[in-house]
């Protein structure tokens, strides 16, 4: 079962949003850059930091912990920003560092638990088992927000 | 062979298709947007044969090859009329003014190179 | 999408853009029929671009756009030969024609579904223009489009000689040219050639007819050939030769008995189209060209020379030049920041860069300039469809057609506009019924119009209608909770109640404009592009809405301050003057709510930072730096700042706010330095603030009136 077409082989990028494992399909990653002072943008919500250069266009920056609900942390130089693209338009998504990229399958994935009241969890799309560490697999879709859900 | 040819059309896609048709024939070709630029370009020009839309600003076709057929150095200079409508009224129109013959566009650039070929050399 | 290798792609490509202008060229024409422009050229003009279109549409096999353009072609040159005068409904078809016209073309061009149904409708209101002449001499279906492949073989089936086994048929040719074959450039000598690539061909020259030498005429065709032809070819291939002298020569083609061969063959085959003695030279019929001849200047086809570029190319070159212009910034900083001498050579060179980078950025927008004209007509088709919408008469004037404005700005204008121009059609302008109660004209005028003004572009959308209704529009948004009910409001404020989101003053929603989108999305979308919008109205006068532009989205002439540690751009144009705050300057108007003295009139102040979040609320502004601004509404307000670092000229970045609008934020810049400074729309900010309300004069109008 576990060879089957490549079509299921999927590589994940791991990082650490408050001392949390987190991962993206590598697919979605445009690039991972150091972390550089965001220009804030008035009254955005919590976890829009702000937004910086990306070689002459304007990126929004997101605080993955303030998104994911968690504790947000100190930020400073060890930071890094992950550069997603979804549908066409570029994110920045601070996070504490990456980690490491590692290939599974997507049977190596598990859904994640049925537990609505943790809103956190609605994010995750998936979880896995890395070296006995529980990494949780992002569903960037509803970690980005687009605007309809904003303005409701 | 190589022939040189004029080309008059105040269409730039129809030009331009000419244009491709006859490059790709190996031809040279010089364009004009209508009878009066035609004329301008045809100066100084020894062309083998010209091929001339007849809806055009400023002159229009019959104009263009009334004053063509004016020039001593053209008198005998083929001349291609183009037009849309296979219409004998028009061809006799065409003729009547001075034209040799007559492409009916849209025209099959094969054609064209046969017609230009069978009054040019 | 399309190879950039095949040319006829590209080909296919510019024909399409040469569609465009053709189209323009058509709406200009009638336009001008319209206004009653008679000349022969107007129509003429209008024919030729309905004709070019067919012709280009034939060559890439766009059948339904052939067909279409075919028959209005045919309708246009009923009204070019005078055999049809178009009146008022004619040339209302006309100008619906040429709207589907466009829309053909755009759908050929986008590969969309062709909108069958509106072609099979007009086809029908042409044809009824037509009469009973659907018997004239172009046969629509004559007309077959014929794609174009230009994989031109190696020709070599013009000379395809046939050597089959079978017998080849032997043909005997007697060929006498006219005088007017000559005449019309052709060449027997070629017809020979032509004739003998066929194949086997054994030419003799009758010299019977030739006179001495002394009777010799010059140019008068004395000979004749006879040529016989042995080639495994048919009676129409040897015609086809002689296609373009048919009936300027005598022809007898017979094919020698041959015993495969039916032995009537040998009859002189008849020769169509020449009846009449085709030996005879003929007198000509006269045919001077009559309608276009050489018009000096009346066509106006000034033939500038052009060169088409590809806007992707543009675009880089734009976004390259933004760049030079941050670097540029970055460089001058830096070399500030060493130290130099204002007169060392390398100052002196920066300023001379400074110069250069200015007029580059110049020249490459000026690249980018378009006349507003395309857009002022497709909103001249707005009028049309909105105006049979709602059953009004309706006439759009346009003036300043020639304004130009970046081409982004001018895509971007195209759906506010619309919305306005609906607007006006369906609310502005009043029923025929009530416009001749009033003692107006029963057809409504909209006037578009568009100017150059202080460096910026100014479209009005003006309509001859009603005015706006003050009180019903105060009795809406009192009624919508937009305003408290014991609001009073001056005239400027209530007709900018319109432009609350929300607002809709119709009393029915008419299908027309009341599709869900408000004068709020018209003015967001205005303010997206850097602009401002404003009304004035004056009962039973009329209407009229201003749209102030910049003239390019890539650069604005900023003034760049810091607030609570961020750096701010102003645009300059809004900065009235700078004052610097002493102690019994600022008033408190009520808690929250300050006003600053400037020379004998309050103005209301603005803590920028606490208003964009930055920093909590100052109590105190002594010594603060602020801004005098004025509104769009003539408002004046003082936005308080820390400090002013420079006024220069930034390149704005969009925002993407595909996720986060931040309210009163137009756009964004980088800086110098790479950091990120976004670029405020005062107007923005202090409409999200809600105003705070100055008494003023209006004010004491209003309370005279309620009073």
């Amino acid at each position: 079962m576990a060879e089957q077409a490549s079509t299921n082989d999927l590589e994940l990028l791991t990082f650490r949003v408050a001392d949390q494992e987190y991962s993206l399909d590598i697919m979605s990653v445009r690039e991972i850059r150091g972390w550089t002072r965001t220009t804030p943008m008035p009254h955005a919500p919590s976890y829009m930091r702000g937004v910086i250069n990306l070689r002459g266009t304007v990126l929004p920056v997101m605080d993955l912990a303030a998104r994911l609900n968690l504790p947000s942390q100190e930020t400073g130089d060890r930071n890094v920003i992950i550069v997603v693209h979804l549908n066409g338009v570029l994110t920045g998504l601070l996070v504490d560092a990456v980690s490491d990229i590692v290939a599974m399958t997507v049977d190596d994935l598990q859904p994640p638990p049925d537990m609505a009241s943790e809103p956190s969890m609605a994010v995750v799309r998936a979880l896995t088992v890395i070296d006995d560490r529980m990494i949780r697999v992002l569903d960037l879709t509803a970690v980005v927000p687009n605007r309809a859900d904003d303005a409701a | 062979m190589n022939l040189t040819v004029l080309a008059v059309d105040d269409s730039r896609t129809m030009r331009d298709m000419i244009r491709l048709a006859l490059v790709q024939a190996g031809f040279t070709v010089h364009v004009a947007e209508d009878g009066i630029n035609g004329l301008e370009v045809l100066e100084g020009l020894e062309p083998d044969a010209i091929i001339t839309d007849i809806n055009m600003p400023r002159m229009d076709g019959f104009g263009f090859i009334d004053a063509v057929r004016a020039q001593d150095d053209h008198r005998a200079t083929p001349i291609l009329v183009l037009t849309t409508e296979s219409a004998p009224e028009l061809k006799m129109r065409a003729r009547n003014a001075g034209a040799t013959g007559w492409i009916v566009k849209p025209f099959d650039p094969i054609k064209l190179v046969k017609a230009l070929q069978m009054v040019a050399g | 999408m399309s190879d950039p290798m095949d040319p006829m792609a590209e080909i296919r490509a510019s024909f399409f853009i040469e569609c465009e202008e053709l189209l323009e060229a058509l709406q200009d024409g009638l336009n001008q029929l319209e206004d009653g422009g008679e000349d022969t050229e107007t129509i003429n003009v209008v024919f030729r671009a309905v004709h070019s279109i067919k012709g280009g549409a034939g060559a890439f096999g766009l059948e339904a756009l052939v067909r279409f353009a075919h028959r209005y072609e045919t309708v246009l040159d009923e009204v070019r030969s005078n055999r049809l005068v178009p009146d008022h409904e004619a040339l209302k078809l006309f100008f619906q024609a040429a709207d589907h016209l466009s829309d053909l073309v755009r759908a050929c061009r986008d590969d969309q579904p062709l909108p069958e149904e509106t072609s099979a409708a007009l086809l029908d209101e042409l044809d009824k223009l037509l009469g009973d002449q659907t018997e004239e001499e172009v046969q629509p279906q004559d007309f077959t489009p014929l794609g174009v492949s230009l994989d031109l073989p190696g020709l070599s089936d013009l000379d395809d000689a046939a050597d089959g086994s079978d017998p080849i048929p032997c043909w005997t040719i007697h060929f006498k040219p006219a005088f007017e074959l000559y005449e019309t450039g052709n060449e027997p000598q070629m017809l020979l050639r032509n004739l003998c690539a066929l194949g086997e061909a054994e030419v003799s020259c009758d010299i019977g007819e030739l006179p001495g030498l002394l009777d010799l005429k010059p140019e008068t065709p004395h000979l004749a050939w006879t040529i016989r032809l042995t080639a495994d070819v048919d009676e129409a291939e040897i015609r086809a030769v002689f296609e373009f002298v048919e009936g300027l020569c005598r022809l007898d083609i017979t094919r020698d008995a041959d015993p495969a061969a039916a032995p009537e063959a040998a009859a002189p085959a008849p020769m169509p189209d020449a009846a009449a003695e085709p030996g005879d030279p003929r007198p000509a019929t006269p045919s001077p060209a009559p309608e276009a001849a050489p018009k000096a200047g009346s066509a106006g086809n000034s033939s500038k020379s052009v060169v088409r570029v590809d806007l992707e190319r543009i675009e880089r070159l734009v976004n390259l030049v933004g760049e030079l212009v941050i670097n540029q910034a970055m460089l001058s900083q830096s070399l500030e920041s060493a130290g130099l001498s204002p007169h060392s050579d390398a100052m002196n060179g920066l300023e001379e860069f400074q110069r250069l980078t200015r007029d580059i950025q110049d020249s490459v927008m000026m690249i980018r300039a378009q006349p507003v004209k395309s857009l002022f007509q497709r909103m001249s088709r707005i009028v049309r469809e909105a105006s049979a919408a709602v059953g009004k008469e309706v006439r759009l004037i346009t003036d300043g057609e020639n304004t130009e404005v970046d081409k982004t700005v001018i895509e971007r204008l195209a759906d506010p506009l619309t919305h306005m121009i609906r607007n006006a059609v369906d609310h502005g302008l009043e029923t025929a019924e009530a416009r001749k109660a009033s003692g107006k004209t029963e057809e409504g005028h909209v006037r578009l119009t568009a100017a150059h003004r202080s460096g910026r572009v100014v479209i009005e959308v003006a309509d001859d209608g009603g005015g706006i209704d003050r009180q019903k529009v105060l009795e809406t948004a009192v009624r919508k909770g937009l305003v408290p009910s014991d609001a009073v409001l001056s005239d400027t404020e209530i007709d900018n109640l319109l432009f609350l989101p929300g607002f809709s003053t119709a009393g029915k929603v008419s299908n027309l404009s009341g599709r869900g989108v408000g004068m709020d999305v018209v003015k967001t979308a205005i303010q997206q592009l850097g602009g401002r919008i404003s009304i004035a109205s004056e009962r039973h006068r009329g209407t009229t809405f201003t749209i102030s532009l910049p003239l390019t989205l890539a650069v604005l002439d900023g003034m760049v301050v810091d607030v609570a540690g961020e750096t701010l751009v102003l645009p300059l144009n809004v900065v009235v003057e700078t004052l610097s705050l002493s102690s019994e300057d600022v008033q408190m108007l009520r808690p929250g709510a300050n006003v600053v003295r400037v020379r004998g009139g309050f103005v209301p102040i603005y803590d920028l930072g606490a208003m964009l979040g930055y920093r909590p609320v100052r109590t105190d502004f002594t010594g603060c730096i602020v801004l005098l601004i004025s509104l769009d509404d003539g408002h004046r307000a003082a936005l308080v700042i820390d400090g002013i670092q420079d006024q220069r000229q930034v390149v704005i970045k969009g925002l993407d706010d595909s996720f986060y609008r931040a309210p009163g934020i137009a756009a964004a810049t980088i800086l110098g330095d790479g950091q990120i400074a976004l670029i405020l729309d005062p107007a923005d900010i202090i409409a999200g603030n809600g105003p705070i309300r100055v008494p003023d004069r209006s004010l004491k109008e209003k309370r005279a009136d309620h009073g």
